[in-house]
């Protein structure tokens, strides 16, 4: 990693629309070199979209992007689903987009716990193991700037806090800056250096503790900012009550807390 | 490819007098490259863009004959076009694109039977623009068609790995640095090629299948991309071999008895599949 403290990317005034709906607003964001930015908001906030125009793949309306010339991105999709047509071992995934030896190949494999996996066909790894799988992949690059897109999705309760580890693992040895989409903010507070919550414009941004206390960030995400808050215990007052998704205060159900909860 | 091209030239003195030499060089030349090619048809699932494609050629047989040119070369000269249009025209939002493909697939086709009937003192064998006829292939057609799979084939090359990175995961792709649209050019450039190579053995209406069979055999048997397009040219160049010695034995005519030897080894490829994963 060098020393250099230039953003890996930065963006500056996106607006986007798409057919005709506002996606997003005058937002701005900045990568430094080595930092963990976890994005959050609401289903349709415009997390996803946010995270491709970074990546150059949407072209905003308005503002700019700039990424740092020759900056080496890995990428794990939100979506990644592989035709039974198409025959693809784990190892052949691998090299997709760089050359790598058998011997790097297995060593990115085991850096993320599934280096049983190398000889697997694709289309038959579980949740759990796919993610992992992709994971060890957009590592293989060597990237100085990792965007994971809902990284725990298919994955079982217990083993969404255990990758989110494994991801702060990796930020830690590697020194790479991670961009990471998440619902689950309560899990990947303690991981994250920045959070940006985002619902069409940047409602708020800080470090976990920051965000929590944010009236933006509670009307947005009541019952779960008490969640965070209990396993944060960042707690601006005594929480004995939550703000729904419109904005009224309603008890706590105690049973429920630091459960995922479905809404 | 290369080295087969100068074989074919200094033994040409001396075996090629053999119509049936001719048609087995130019006709497994081309299978060895539609079988890879045809992975990323079927993969990508192409087989309505390879029919137009295909369809197509037809207009550059009319093309080339008005010029006074060889048809391949208005095949050639028309599939390029019609490459580039593909590839230029973006995704259309209220038709799917194998609604677009299919309209312009037969209006190329009737276009193309329209232009031909229309010409006046040319007598020609409509059956075998449509069907092929590869035992009727001289030795400029052999330059012709290797040339084609020749270009065909070193494109497929220098493409493979972007190419199959955007056919897992395009988006995947094009953040890690895949130029995406120049790949697509690249891609349709060489089916483009390959067609104009292909019209002399399956004809304008049967092409396609070179592409799209001997992968589908080849898929059961595979556990990699590569494995799967080593196999594809190898089903190939099986069909072609076996197609023209049943045209020869059977009386039958070349282009169909290609495709039909393909569908039987499909069907073998079905059956020998099952008892695998049994």
């Amino acid at each position: 990693m060098t020393l250099d403290s230039t953003p890996l990317v930065g963006a500056a005034g996106l607006d986007l629309s798409l057919g005709g709906r506002r996606i997003l607003a005058h937002v701005d964001v900045s990568i430094g070199p080595g930092e963990i930015i976890t994005l959050i908001g609401p289903n349709g906030a415009g997390k996803s979209t946010l995270v491709r125009v970074l990546l150059g793949l949407v072209r905003p309306d308005h503002g700019k992007v700039v990424r740092r010339a020759g900056l080496r991105i890995g990428y794990l999709p939100q979506k990644f689903v592989i035709d039974a047509v198409l025959p693809l071992s784990v190892a052949r995934l691998m090299t997709l987009t760089c050359r790598a030896t058998r011997t790097e190949i297995e060593a990115a494999l085991d850096e993320t716990g599934v280096a049983h996996l190398v000889g697997a066909q694709v289309q038959t790894l579980s949740g759990g193991e796919l993610q992992r799988v992709l994971l060890a992949r957009a590592l293989l690059s060597n990237p100085d700037l990792l965007v994971l897109d809902e990284p725990v999705q298919g994955v079982d309760f217990g083993g969404q806090a255990e990758l989110y580890r494994l991801i702060g693992d990796i930020r830690d040895r590697r020194g790479c800056a991670i961009l990471m989409v998440s619902h689950d903010l309560h899990l990947v507070m303690a991981q994250t250096d920045r959070v940006l919550c985002l619902n069409q414009h940047l409602c708020c941004a800080g470090t976990p503790a920051m965000v929590a206390k944010d009236p933006e960030y509670l009307r947005l995400f009541g019952p779960r900012a008490a969640e965070a808050f209990a396993l944060y215990a960042h707690g601006p007052h005594g929480h004995d009550h939550v703000h729904t998704l419109s904005g009224e205060v309603a008890p706590v159900d105690h049973a429920h807390e630091g459960r995922l909860h479905d809404h | 490819m290369i080295t087969r091209m100068k074989g074919a030239c200094m033994i040409t003195d001396f075996f090629i007098q053999d119509f049936f030499t001719r048609a087995l060089i130019a006709g497994v030349g081309v299978a060895l490259v539609a079988g890879p090619a045809g992975c990323f048809i079927v993969w990508r699932r192409m087989a309505y863009f390879g029919d137009t494609m295909a369809h197509s050629a037809l207009l550059g047989v009319a093309l080339g004959l008005l010029l006074g040119l060889d048809p391949i070369l208005g095949v050639l000269a028309v599939s390029i076009v019609l490459a580039l249009i593909l590839a230029g025209m973006g995704a259309n939002r209220t038709l799917a694109s194998d609604t677009v493909l299919g309209i312009l697939s037969h209006s190329a086709l009737s276009l193309g039977m329209i232009a031909l009937s229309l010409m006046q003192g040319i007598r020609l064998d409509l059956m075998v623009y449509l069907f092929g006829d590869l035992l009727s292939v001289g030795m400029t057609d052999i330059y012709l068609v290797l040339g084609g799979g020749g270009v065909s084939l070193a494109l497929l090359m220098v493409l493979w790995r972007p190419l199959l990175a955007m056919t897992v995961h395009e988006e995947l792709a094009r953040a890690e640095g895949v130029n995406v649209a120049l790949v697509r050019v690249g891609f349709m450039l060489l089916i483009a090629f390959l067609i104009a190579a292909a019209m002399k053995i399956t004809g304008a209406l049967l092409i396609t299948s070179l592409l799209l069979i001997p992968a589908a055999c080849a898929r059961r048997f595979a556990n990699g991309p590569e494995m799967m397009a080593a196999l594809a040219a190898l089903f190939g160049a099986a069909a072609v071999t076996g197609g023209l010695y049943g045209s020869l034995h059977f009386d039958t005519p070349t282009g169909p008895s290609i495709v039909l030897a393909a569908l039987l080894l499909f069907l073998g490829s079905l059956l020998a599949g099952r008892r695998r994963s049994m």
